[in-house]
């Protein structure tokens, strides 16, 4: 049984090897191979997922008991390997595996005849298995790998089409920002280990419900760990690398935003979770990081005219909103939102992906009238839509909600802030509605060629799929069944009486205010856009320039501090210090020489007095001192 | 009064003077060759006053006083051969005129 665990890993990384050994060098490119061989390698490990998910649901407190493999001995320490078989782990990989099975059928698609085919789809098996390998990890220490693993494949895969500038500084992008938190990462795992003297997850969490592991140490091995997430998932101020990250595929896109790579960082804050409850301050700043960055997103969100970029402010926005139910309500509400939000961004992008191959651009104001074109894409990302606004009965709503409800009773002000960003959310969800599928087509973008046409059935089935779980997979927990399954109480009203409590309709009425402004500016133009963006131009310019916050990192932080400061007082400290050092010792013996050779004389006589001299001088001193 | 290592050893050490004071004081390479002799042959008469006197049974003294005057025999013959050279080339065998070998 154990190893049926863990072939749900190694499918894919078969599937890279396979790929990258033998298909890429010896077929040609325009075989379709590859993304058969990877989808076969995906629906094995989803069949495998389901499977384990059924064993963690039937199994004694939801957890699978798996052997560790012993790894290496050095000294006292022992690291294994092993696997955390446990309802957190089983819903993470039915998460990642129907989300990457879906985005690799569509590219089947959307890559055809792209150079770089075989190479896409290797690095996509690699990216989908470190993924699973970092969702499958019981200690730290294996969870980092697979952490760089999958920071690694975001950049081969942002970096995709490397030999465009923008992509290639977008994949460097990612890597760096997302290192800076990977530090804080690292060094917590050090703090953990000097401090307890183990990697193992379970053991730490026993160590901190006991209460040995407490106080300060934790708090800052917490905070370490948010830090990498902050990085993983986009977090402020740490988000300025997903928007710039569009430039890889979009299927990538797609696959980085709603199951993998930002997943990530939720999913290790999940994981670690016992740390950050028993430290006050951690978790606060976990709600506090979280409700900041949903706004903060959101606010950027609403003025882009790119789609792409559109998703990606609103995917941090709702990362930040995962982190706020994690710090303020627990395991499960953070968690059941990621599971929501995958299905549903996935198919956003996967429908994003959809319009740009129909119109060869990604920008909204070249869109438009695709509604009647495209009908299949429209009504998918209709529903998506809907659903990330928090639109009941879909899948977002049950899940925003229960963020909001455990927000309201922890952080009121964080309440407000959340509250305010589903007003946000609805409306620039609709705004990309309205601008891209309604009104008529604005032509399109230079590459299009001729008439925009639906996208074929190979890219459309896997929205249709995603659009059915966008609107089923938050009944789950209508019940509270998820979060018994999370081993947390969550609040359960049923499918209708949720409609009984206050706050949902709340957050309805502010979804629906978001829809109709988005309708009266973009749909009706009862209101002038530019007229708005006059009147609001300060703050305007402030969200449309992303609040300055890439000049402040690439001027001030990296020029000023880092190249004028920092490392000019490096290369100061190198050519006078490090080559002083050198140059000075080297002159040492040069001008000593200079001073000295006057000495030899050439006399042979002098020569022999001054040694006789010596060798008198050296026997009185033996003599006398000896 | 019988004659003793201390004897020897002070006829040893005014030998190795006059010796050195010749070698570091004439001018005449020759004359500077012929006391770096006197100075070898005062170390001969030490070494065999000790080893006469110290440790009789041991012969290594004696031995070494022989091969010194081996190696002192082939020292002249080279010694000479580079006076010889030096005043073919030079015209002189004044050791304060051969300084070519300075900075």
């Amino acid at each position: 049984m154990d190893f049926a665990f863990w072939l749900i890993f190694l499918l894919p990384i078969f599937s890279f090897i396979i790929i990258s050994v033998f298909i890429r060098p010896f077929v040609r490119p325009e075989s379709k191979v590859a993304g058969y061989i990877t989808i076969t390698a995906l629906i094995g490990s989803l069949a495998l997922s389901i499977w384990a998910l059924t064993e963690v649901l039937a199994a004694p407190h939801h957890v699978v008991p798996v052997e560790s493999i012993r790894w290496l001995v050095v000294g006292d320490l022992t690291i294994n390997i092993g696997m955390t078989m446990d309802s957190l782990t089983a819903v993470m990989l039915i998460v990642v595996t129907v989300v990457s099975l879906m985005v690799q059928i569509y590219s089947q698609g959307y890559m055809k005849g792209d150079p770089g085919y075989h190479r896409y789809y290797a690095w996509m098996s690699l990216f989908t298995a470190s993924m699973l390998g970092l969702v499958l990890a019981n200690n730290l220490l294996q969870m980092f790998v697979f952490w760089e693993m999958v920071g690694l494949c975001s950049y081969l895969l942002i970096g995709f089409w490397f030999h465009r500038p923008t992509a290639a500084n977008a994949a460097k992008k990612a890597f760096i920002v997302t290192r800076i938190g990977d530090f804080g990462f690292l060094a917590a795992i050090l703090v953990l280990f000097f401090n307890t003297g183990t990697f193992d997850i379970g053991e730490l969490h026993g160590l901190a419900v006991a209460g040995t592991l407490a106080g300060a140490t934790l708090t800052w091995a917490a905070i370490g760990i948010f830090s990498g997430a902050m990085g993983k998932s986009a977090q402020f101020p740490l988000h300025v690398w997903l928007p710039d990250a569009m430039e890889g595929p979009t299927p990538v896109s797609a696959l980085i935003h709603a199951a993998t790579m930002v997943a990530a960082g939720v999913f290790l804050v999940a994981r670690t979770f016992p740390l950050f409850a028993h430290s006050t301050e951690a978790l606060t700043t976990v709600a506090v990081i979280g409700g900041v960055t949903a706004i903060f997103a959101a606010s950027m969100g609403l003025v882009m005219t790119d789609i792409k970029r559109v998703l990606a402010y609103s995917t941090i926005s709702q990362l930040g909103y995962m982190m706020l139910g994690l710090g303020a309500g627990g395991v499960a509400i953070g968690i059941f939102h990621l599971f929501n939000h995958a299905f549903f961004k996935a198919l956003l992008f996967l429908g994003a992906g959809s319009v740009n191959h129909a119109t060869g651009t990604f920008d909204m104001r070249q869109m438009g009238g695709l509604r009647k074109i495209m009908p299949w894409t429209y009504a998918t990302f209709l529903i998506a839509s809907l659903s990330i606004a928090g639109i009941w009965p879909l899948a977002g709503f049950w899940s925003k909600d229960e963020i909001l409800i455990s927000s309201w009773e922890s952080q009121p002000i964080l309440f407000y802030l959340a509250m305010i960003t589903v007003f946000m959310t609805a409306f620039y969800m609709f705004r990309v509605i309205f601008m891209t599928f309604g009104g008529e087509y604005r032509g399109g973008g230079p590459e299009a060629h001729g008439h925009p046409h639906e996208s074929p059935p190979v890219m459309v089935m896997p929205m249709v799929v995603l659009a059915v779980l966008a609107v089923v997979s938050g009944l789950w927990n209508v019940t509270g069944q998820f979060g018994a399954f999370m081993g947390n109480e969550a609040h359960s009203f049923g499918f209708f009486g949720i409609l009984t409590q206050p706050l949902p309709w709340i957050s309805l009425i502010l979804a629906g205010l978001g829809i109709l402004l988005a309708y009266a500016i973009y749909s009706a133009k009862w209101l002038s856009a530019e007229r708005i963006g006059r009147m609001f131009s300060p703050l305007y310019t402030l969200f449309f320039r992303k609040y300055w916050l890439d000049e402040l990192y690439e001027n001030v932080i990296v020029g000023k501090v880092l190249l004028g400061g920092f490392f000019a007082g490096l290369q100061l400290f190198d050519s006078k210090g490090v080559d002083g050092v050198v140059n000075g010792l080297a002159s040492v013996p040069a001008v000593g020489g200079r001073a000295i050779r006057r000495a030899q004389t050439g006399q042979l006589q002098l020569y022999g007095l001054v040694m006789g001299i010596g060798l008198v001088v050296i026997i009185l001193c033996v003599y006398f001192l000896g | 009064m019988s004659i003793g290592l201390e004897h020897y050893l002070i006829l040893s050490v005014i030998l190795f003077s006059i010796g050195l004071y010749g070698a570091l004081s004439k001018r005449n390479a020759i004359i500077i060759l012929m006391s770096i002799e006197i100075m070898l042959n005062a170390v001969n008469i030490a070494m065999v006053a000790f080893s006469r006197y110290i440790v009789p049974e041991l012969l290594t003294g004696q031995l070494f006083a022989i091969f010194i005057m081996v190696v002192a025999a082939a020292e002249a013959a080279v010694g000479l051969a580079i006076i010889i050279t030096i005043y073919r080339n030079r015209e002189t065998i004044d050791a304060t005129e051969i300084n070519l070998m300075k900075w």
